[in-house]
């Protein structure tokens, strides 16, 4: 398992578009992936899950990856965030 | 059956109505034994919901942009979450829940998560989730939903009110216009038909309740005026009216921001003429280049006292600042004739169109004379102002009245009041000594308009208001065209311009004429203006000179005709 931790600087917080971006990255990967944010875990390819634990600006949380996939499911991920300016 | 609204967005169309309602899904708390069959209703919904929505993202994006359409994406996922997903089939399977139940429990959760949270974006998209949840649970329990993305005919859309994604959703090929309850002239669904290019009616208060779906039903966004299910008559009648617009708006927007200018590359202005500032916004919709004649005497008429200065002062500074690169010709007071007011007495006169009228009266009321000169000379600086003097006969009236204007202007300088010194000043030519000693007049004005009803009246010596002498109106006598051609001869002599204020101007058979005796700057009402520079854009200069040289050389009105007629055939 990797993990790797985020403050979101984002006023809107980790909103819906790149929410649901992550989501449909992470659904491409057979690896499993959790967000957890507040001590609440939940999968990553939920846009339900990701949207109602509602992180905003200023809000850490972890990606979880756990499989073949480790490294690369992590770096698709940042670049995600770092595109939309969420980290 | 006739419904009345608000005319929202032109234009004219027949078709099917459809009805966009929201219509109540009853979701039961029912137990089942069959969970499987459940299941199935549920994995179904689900397929058909993603294909709508996928459907209505193709639309969005051709209707709309990707940052639209990309809001179905988020749908289509909320439609396949995992999460939801889980936790519905766990209410059916270890429950005994319907599909429908479970899955508006569900989301409902979700939505009610979003909805608490302290953040206004987070909280919008609860409505999204329940958007998503409806259509699902519509196809759990098998009842259609009213969806405008989905429409594969002709349709007129009827609603209560349509909301910005509805309106972004209606698919302009089948969606052939709509009909509202509510709503006003400036209310979104208007604005948007009007982007959109389609009819619309707003405004109703109960189209929604009159209509069944399928009734055919005409709309004219033009007159506000919807009809169910018309004769054939009707439809006729309207399939017309529809021809007509579409040929006009092709006319509007050929033409509307060229200029006036002929085959061989001759330059005119066609300008318009008002009543009040209200009429600015038609004529800058006709692609008027200036104002020819702006008539102050309805700021008299509609008063029931002499308008202030400053009223005056408002009114002209209106009209000159919608017009910014146009000059803008304001004539002074003409009352008297057919035209009375009902604070000021005048003596009743045996022949009122010969009498003290318009320049006439002002000359000898001058207190009433200076109030408008100074309040046009005040707006003066706010644009290319024409001040222009009606029924003069003679040059000492020209003078008199320039002299008051000085005046006025020696007035103001010692009041420290703004005024533009290069105003141009100019008379109506609409008596015929006028026309005749127009080479004298030019020397002391800036410009001549010809006021043709007058002209002609004075010409033939028959009053207009008569019906028995109507037939002695005869604006393409030759006699007439004569007088014409004099008074533009002598302008051009003189290095000033002619134009022409009266219906005359944008009158398809004299404008070919007028152009061709020369005539500089046509003055009509608004809505003849694009089809008069259509004329134009198909007729020669030299050709209409050659016209005007044979016109003026035939001998009755009706040979005047026939030749126009003939010619532009021919054309």
């Amino acid at each position: 398992m990797l993990e790797k931790s985020y403050k979101v600087v984002d006023e809107a917080g980790l909103h819906a578009r790149p929410a649901s971006l992550l989501v449909q990255t992470a659904g491409k990967f057979t690896d499993t992936i959790d967000i957890v944010y507040k001590g609440k875990r939940l999968t990553l390819k939920s846009i339900m899950a990701v949207m109602s634990l509602g992180i905003p600006q200023h809000g850490e949380f972890t990606i979880e990856v756990t499989g073949d996939h480790e490294e690369e499911a992590h770096a698709a991920m940042k670049k995600i965030l770092v595109d939309h300016s969420i980290i | 059956m006739n419904i009345k609204g608000i005319a929202a967005s032109d234009g004219i169309s027949i078709a099917k109505v459809y009805k966009l309602e929201s219509i109540a899904l009853h979701v039961t708390n029912d137990l089942v034994t069959d969970a499987n069959s459940e299941l199935e209703k549920l994995k179904s919904a689900m397929e058909v919901s993603s294909q709508e929505l996928g459907k209505i993202r193709e639309i969005t994006l051709v209707n709309l942009d990707e940052e639209h359409a990309m809001i179905f994406d988020a749908h289509i996922q909320i439609v396949n979450d995992p999460e939801i997903a889980d936790q519905v089939k766990d209410m059916i399977e270890r429950e005994n829940h319907n599909a429908a139940y479970a899955f508006q429990t569900v989301t409902e959760t979700f939505a009610t998560i979003f909805e608490s949270m302290d953040n206004d974006y987070m909280r919008e998209r609860a409505a999204d989730v329940r958007d998503v949840a409806r259509r699902v649970i519509s196809h759990i329990l098998n009842v259609p939903i009213s969806d405008p993305t989905l429409i594969d005919q002709e349709v007129i859309v009827v609603a209560d009110d349509l909301t910005p994604s509805d309106t972004a959703q209606l698919n302009k090929k089948f969606v052939k216009g709509f009909i509202t309850n509510v709503g006003g002239r400036t209310s979104h669904s208007a604005i948007m038909a009007r982007s959109l290019e389609i009819p619309a009616i707003v405004g109703t208060k109960n189209v929604l309740d009159i209509v069944k779906n399928d009734d055919v039903m005409i709309l004219d966004g033009l007159a506000g005026i919807a009809i169910v299910n018309p004769t054939d008559a009707e439809i006729t009648l309207y399939q017309e009216k529809h021809e007509k617009f579409l040929a006009k708006k092709a006319l509007f927007q050929k033409f509307k921001n060229e200029k006036s200018i002929t085959l061989d590359h001759h330059i005119v202005e066609l300008a318009a003429n008002i009543g009040s500032p209200d009429d600015m916004a038609k004529v800058l919709d006709n692609g008027a280049e200036g104002i020819g004649l702006y008539r102050t005497e309805f700021l008299y008429m509609n008063n029931d006292n002499f308008p202030t200065e400053d009223e005056q002062y408002i009114a002209y500074k209106m009209v000159l600042e919608d017009m910014p690169k146009h000059k803008v010709v304001i004539r002074t007071l003409d009352i008297g004739g057919d035209k009375e007011l009902k604070y000021l007495e005048m003596d009743h006169e045996m022949n009122p169109f010969l009498g003290h009228r318009a320049l006439r009266l002002c000359l000898t009321n001058v207190p009433l004379f200076k109030t408008q000169l100074r309040a046009l000379l005040r707006a003066s600086v706010h644009g290319n102002l024409h001040i222009m003097f009606p029924m003069v006969a003679t040059l000492d009236e020209l003078r008199d009245a320039k002299a008051i204007l000085k005046e006025c202007e020696k007035e103001l300088t010692a009041e420290k009041k703004a005024f533009s010194t290069t105003y141009k000043v100019g008379i109506m030519v609409e008596i015929p000594a006028v026309a005749i000693l127009a080479d004298q007049f030019a020397k002391e004005v800036d410009f001549f308009s010809i006021g043709t009803n007058d002209l002609i009246q004075y010409s033939f010596a028959a009053d207009r208001m008569n019906q028995k002498v109507s037939y002695l109106y005869q604006p393409y006598n030759p006699s007439l065209l004569r007088l014409i051609k004099m008074v533009i001869e002598a302008s051009h002599d003189a290095g000033i311009w002619t134009g022409m204020c009266g219906e005359m101007a944008g009158d398809q058979i004299a404008a070919p004429i007028l152009l061709g005796l020369g005539l500089d700057e046509f003055s009509m009402s608004a809505s003849s203006i694009l089809q008069t520079r259509e004329l134009f854009s198909k007729i020669s200069y030299n050709d209409m000179k050659e016209l005007a040289n044979k016109a003026i050389s035939l001998g009755t009105n009706q040979e005047v005709i026939d030749l126009v007629q003939q010619t532009l055939k021919g054309e």
